[in-house]
């Protein structure tokens, strides 16, 4: 499965990522990870969203540039070792990752590593053959750690 | 005291009865070129239409424009064998102004030269060391004719290392320096990395500066560091090069040559004359030069006539400092750079979206450019490596063009101001670039 990140180009100056936060707090977007990478004038932001469509559309509404971006949301296990076994196969497979990032699901149990990769078809292809889950963007809003399900 | 003593202290009636016979001269020999042929035919002037030199306002101003919708050979006015030299404007559009010269332009231009020089106390005795760029530039060769005409040793050290210059200073014993002003800035550095005292263990005591517009501050610290007189002078390729105008001994703004040039200043708004000693544009008509006569050329440079006369008893008028420019021209690191330059180059790279913004800064003795370049919105696709990718493409391809890397910036779609008027596109942040 295939999911979106949203990726926002900005200047990297101060106020930039408080404006992507206030659209996306306006709208109700959860945000379920973030991270920016900078290149000392300008950078990417990149969030992982409940909704990266309905997401990118306020973003781009509010003249941001923002554009829906291909990854891979893979679940892992939390616990040693989680990380390494994904990351080792990735590399066994010859698979350059271009960007990572991930967030714990649930403490000690499920985490989701989400990665960006030059061969997206070909890496996912690899991770079903070995037993890995990948997570489209309703599964991903879906797995939510029962504390945090909304009644 | 004199180079040429009659020509140069000629009393004012005589040199304008002087300038009316050349002025006839030059606008008969300027009908033959294609462009002012065809000019004179359109407005209906006769190519003996001159009969005072007021009759000059009856021809159309020249503009750069014109110069490059003709070229290279359209304001030649002699067979083109006669041509012997040619010389780049000092800018690096595709088609650069060329000027072309016979061996009469290149011999008066020499003696303008030797003129100027002479005029600032360099006499034949003296060690003069070129330390400009040969070449194209009108900077490099026009100082080494003049100072051989005059008679001085001249050291053709040309763009040679730091180093290598304080070396052949030293072992030469140069008492002449023609050099840029940010250049005799950083020598002064240099001269402390070798433990020299150019005040000390130089002959030096005298220098041009050419090539960047400085103001009178610069030129102090010059003389302050240097030990030596500093001499401002004005030129440019249209008019031949270095050899316009130039200080005497009283450094109390640059002497016109009238003999070669008729002087003009004009509102640049309106295009009428402005009253003598107001601030205007520079229009410069050759009164010599044979091979590509230039008719009221509009120079851009903005200045004012000093009208009383000079101590030295020279009685060509003076122009003060130039104070800036009429158009977005931008003089960097000696180069001139129009905003539509880079406007070109930036609109034949996918990616770069409508806007940009070019800011000048001066950092100690370097001049930055940076330049600001909105990104446009389908480009981005999320990658920051495809940021980058487009940073270096962009300053790769401006570096082709305008000869200096520029600090690329890419910023969001729609961020930058709209332009407004000719100069919406530059910040110029260096302080007293004119003084």
């Amino acid at each position: 499965m295939i999911a979106y990140q949203i990726s926002v180009f900005a200047e990297n100056k101060p106020g930039r990522l408080a404006k992507v936060t206030a659209i996306l707090a306006k709208a109700k977007i959860n945000i379920r990870a973030i991270t920016i990478s900078t290149s000392d004038e300008f950078g990417v932001i990149n969030l992982l969203v409940d909704d990266p469509e309905q997401g990118q559309k306020v973003l781009a509404k509010e003249g941001l540039t923002a554009s829906l971006k291909e990854v891979l949301a893979i679940l892992i296990e939390d616990r040693p070792g989680g990380l390494d076994k994904l990351v080792q196969l990735l590399a066994r497979e010859n698979v350059n990752v271009e960007n990572a990032y991930g967030f714990v699901l649930e403490s000690w149990k499920r985490a989701v590593f989400v990665i960006e990769v030059d061969q997206i078809q070909r890496a996912q292809e690899i991770l079903k053959e070995d037993g890995f889950e990948t997570l489209n963007a309703e599964e991903l809003s879906a797995v939510e750690p029962f504390h945090y399900m909304k009644y | 005291m004199y180079w040429e003593k009659e020509i140069e202290t000629i009393p004012h009636d005589k040199l304008k009865v002087l300038q009316l016979e050349r002025l006839k001269k030059t606008v008969r020999s300027a009908s033959t070129s294609d462009f002012y042929g065809k000019l004179f035919k359109n407005i209906g002037f006769k190519p003996d239409g001159i009969s005072s030199l007021k009759d000059i306002e009856n021809i159309p101003f020249t503009t750069c424009d014109d110069l490059r919708d003709c070229w290279p050979y359209g304001l030649i006015a002699v067979s083109r064998d006669e041509l012997i030299r040619m010389h780049f404007s000092s800018e690096t559009t595709e088609r650069a102004l060329v000027i072309f010269h016979t061996a009469a332009d290149v011999n008066a231009w020499t003696n303008l030269m030797a003129r100027s020089m002479y005029m600032t106390g360099m006499r034949k005795s003296d060690v003069f060391q070129n330390m400009m760029t040969y070449g194209l530039f009108t900077g490099g060769l026009g100082f080494h004719y003049g100072a051989e005409r005059l008679g001085a040793l001249v050291i053709p050290a040309g763009s040679e290392n730091s180093r290598r210059q304080i070396q052949l200073m030293k072992n030469f014993g140069t008492t002449v320096l023609h050099i840029s002003p940010s250049h005799a800035l950083h020598l002064s550095g240099v001269f402390k990395e070798v433990d020299m005292d150019p005040r000390k263990d130089t002959e030096l005591k005298t220098a041009f500066l050419g090539s960047e517009p400085h103001s009178e501050e610069t030129r102090k610290q010059i003389e302050e560091i240097l030990g030596i007189k500093a001499f401002n002078s004005y030129g440019l390729s249209e008019m031949n090069g270095p050899g316009v105008s130039f200080e005497c001994q009283f450094q109390q703004g640059m002497h016109i040559w009238e003999d070669n040039y008729l002087v003009e200043v004009i509102d640049p708004e309106t295009l009428e004359p402005v009253p003598e000693g107001t601030m205007g544009e520079l229009v410069l008509t050759t009164l010599v030069r044979q091979g590509m006569p230039i008719l009221r050329y509009r120079t851009r440079d903005l200045t004012r006539m000093i009208t009383e006369p000079c101590e030295c008893g020279r009685t060509h008028r003076r122009i003060e400092r130039i104070k800036g420019r009429t158009d977005d021209t931008m003089i960097i690191k000696g180069i001139n750079i129009f905003p539509i330059q880079i406007e070109k180059k930036l609109n034949n790279i996918p990616g770069v979206g409508n806007n940009f913004l070019i800011i000048l800064e001066r950092e100690g003795l370097n001049d930055d450019i940076i330049i600001k370049v909105e990104v446009q919105k389908e480009f981005f696709t999320g990658d920051l490596k495809q940021l980058e990718n487009l940073r270096s493409r962009i300053s790769d391809a401006l570096k082709a063009d305008i000869l200096i890397t520029p600090r690329v910036k890419l910023v969001e779609p729609n961020s930058l101001p709209k332009p407004e008027g000719k100069t919406g596109r530059v910040i110029d942040n260096r302080k007293n670039l004119y003084g």
